[in-house]
């Protein structure tokens, strides 16, 4: 079978600075598969990329069949990829209701639909139902984050981006979201998880890949990713090291 | 107590005036974070384009609408051809310099203010010109004690129903919420499935209609247009914007009607010849004590 999204030699340039070389990543119908790697290895960009918000160098983005390169970021929505930017990026002026609302702005016509979203959303989230008429600005960053990833939700996708979403939360919340996000796997959404966090997102994903400096340098099943030794060493065990480098 | 009612109503008027243009430059300046020095001069647009069809079409509009069908006549007219004007001035002077930054954007902004002006001066000449009298209604209502004219009451209800309209539009729509959401963060926004050309359309639409209606009204309470009004108006919308905080819309409208009160009680108060005075010591007090404006942004932003 076919794999569902299927990025194939993509490369993107921010100018003179190359951000992604010859990336190849695809998505089987119902995985969760991870890409780790450092600050700056490229790892937004390549959610971008497939988002239409970054232009697309060389190489192609194929989703279900159909080509992606040229496609603008509000259609691609609309064709069932839906990205939960890095930092959450709510709309901080508008309610935590407004920001869901927007988040099923393609099918806004469909009212039934748009209601079934929310009680869904509200199901994985409870806090969002209570903080509902709250500003979106008002909330905690963990409160944010679920609402980033339950707007990203609201229009339905075949496939979830999620850039991050444990960054900066406190460890009971990382884990909370974790879970949450095995959750949204388990009712039927492909997720493409970007991470720092590599032992968590290696713990829920089935596949992962590890970008250093936009090149892919290793990838296969999880359970070999944790086993290489390479890895081990840059993602998992040199914990504290990485606090001291990356003070985010 | 009658003459400051009167008064009060007066401002309130050319606040309506001032309210209605500052939507312009606040609708743009949100989503586009420009500010469209060119509206004032939609707007003097706007009210040549009505003056024309009441001189021009005089007999035809009255026989086949009567005199309040000409009046609308006008204003539609005047409001549509000047919301294509807008999005074609978004075409040609914003859109091929939005990636260069936004200096040129300003720049190319005053570029389409002089162009305009000057255009507007060629076709109808640097004279002042006189709106057809007979169009304009000279009843007077009594409200009370209170003695204001039919066509202030008029202008003051067009005004509110087009701000309460727009009001609703933009805070309780979803297209309304897409169009904030656009004003805050241009990427996310389409991260959500909003096409943001179409939001630009809508403020480059909607803002000069808005603006080309208000020079129509304002032609007829004033009785008299000239080419270079757009200078002295879009700068006191302008500041409206500021005072109400620039990028929010209902902030516009309050600020644009304060603006008229505050301008209209010094004027009667102090003294008319200091009006544009009071406009401008305004602007400067917010700029330096509440630069955000009355209704700016409030909501910090968690990291």
């Amino acid at each position: 079978m076919a794999p569902l999204l299927d990025i194939d030699g993509l490369c993107v340039s921010y100018g003179a600075i190359q951000a992604l070389a010859d990336v190849s990543v695809h998505l089987d119908q119902g995985e969760i598969v991870t890409v780790l790697g450092a600050n700056g290895a490229g790892k937004s960009t390549l959610l971008q990329a497939v988002s239409g918000l970054v232009p697309i160098g060389k190489g192609s983005v194929v989703f279900g069949g159909e080509a992606m390169n040229r496609v603008p970021p509000y259609d691609i929505v609309r064709r069932g990829i839906s990205l939960s930017p890095e930092g959450r990026r709510v709309f901080p002026t508008l309610t935590v209701e407004e920001n869901l609302n927007l988040g099923a702005y393609t099918r806004r016509e469909k009212k039934a639909q748009v209601r079934g979203a929310k009680e869904r959303v509200f199901l994985l989230f409870p806090i969002l139902k209570e903080r509902c008429r709250q500003l979106a600005g008002t909330l905690s960053g963990g409160e944010q984050q679920m609402l980033a990833i339950g707007r990203a939700l609201m229009s339905a996708p075949k496939v979830l981006l999620l850039d991050e979403p444990s960054l900066g939360l406190a460890p009971i919340l990382v884990k909370q979201i974790f879970d949450i996000v095995s959750e949204i796997n388990g009712q039927g959404t492909t997720i493409l998880l970007v991470e720092q966090n590599a032992q968590k997102a290696l713990r829920i994903a089935s596949r992962g890949y590890v970008l250093e400096n936009g090149r892919i340098v290793a990838s296969g099943p999880c359970s070999e990713l944790k086993a290489d030794r390479k890895i081990q060493e840059a993602y998992l065990g040199g914990s504290a090291l990485k606090a001291r480098t990356n003070p985010s | 107590m009658q003459v400051i009612l009167e008064q009060l109503i007066n401002g309130l008027t050319i606040g309506s005036f001032y309210a209605l243009i500052a939507l312009g430059y606040s609708m743009v300046y949100g989503v586009l974070k420009l500010i469209n020095f060119a509206h004032g001069d939609l707007f003097t647009f706007g009210s040549y384009l009505g003056y024309t069809v009441l001189v021009f079409g005089a007999a035809f509009l009255t026989a086949h609408f009567g005199l309040w069908g000409a009046f609308v006549v006008a204003t539609g007219v005047a409001a549509l051809s000047i919301a294509c004007v807008g999005v074609v001035m978004e075409r040609i002077a914003y859109r091929p310099v939005y990636r260069a930054g936004r200096l040129p954007a300003v720049v190319s902004a005053l570029g389409a203010s002089i162009f305009l002006q000057n255009a507007i001066m060629v076709i109808w000449g640097p004279r002042f010109q006189a709106y057809p009298s007979e169009f304009i209604p000279d009843a007077k209502v009594m409200l009370g004690d209170i003695r204001i004219s039919l066509l202030q009451v008029i202008i003051l209800a067009m005004s509110f129903l087009l701000m309460g309209l727009l009001y609703f539009i933009v805070q309780k729509t979803t297209f309304g919420a897409a169009i904030r959401a656009t004003a805050h963060d241009r990427k996310t926004a389409s991260l959500m499935g909003i096409n943001i050309n179409k939001v630009i359309f809508f403020v480059f639409t909607l803002g000069p209609a808005l603006g080309a209606l208000t020079g129509v009204m304002v032609g007829m309470y004033y009785r008299q247009i000239s080419f270079t009004m757009g200078w002295n108006y879009g700068l006191k919308a302008f500041t409206a914007s500021v005072l109400g905080g620039i990028g929010n819309i209902p902030g516009a409208m309050v600020g644009g009607l304060i603006l008229g009160v505050l301008e209209m009680l010094g004027a009667a108060y102090i003294s008319a010849a200091w009006k544009d005075v009071f406009v401008f010591v305004i602007l400067i007090l917010v700029l330096i004590f509440r630069p955000t404006g009355i209704l700016g942004e409030k909501t910090a932003e968690k990291v």
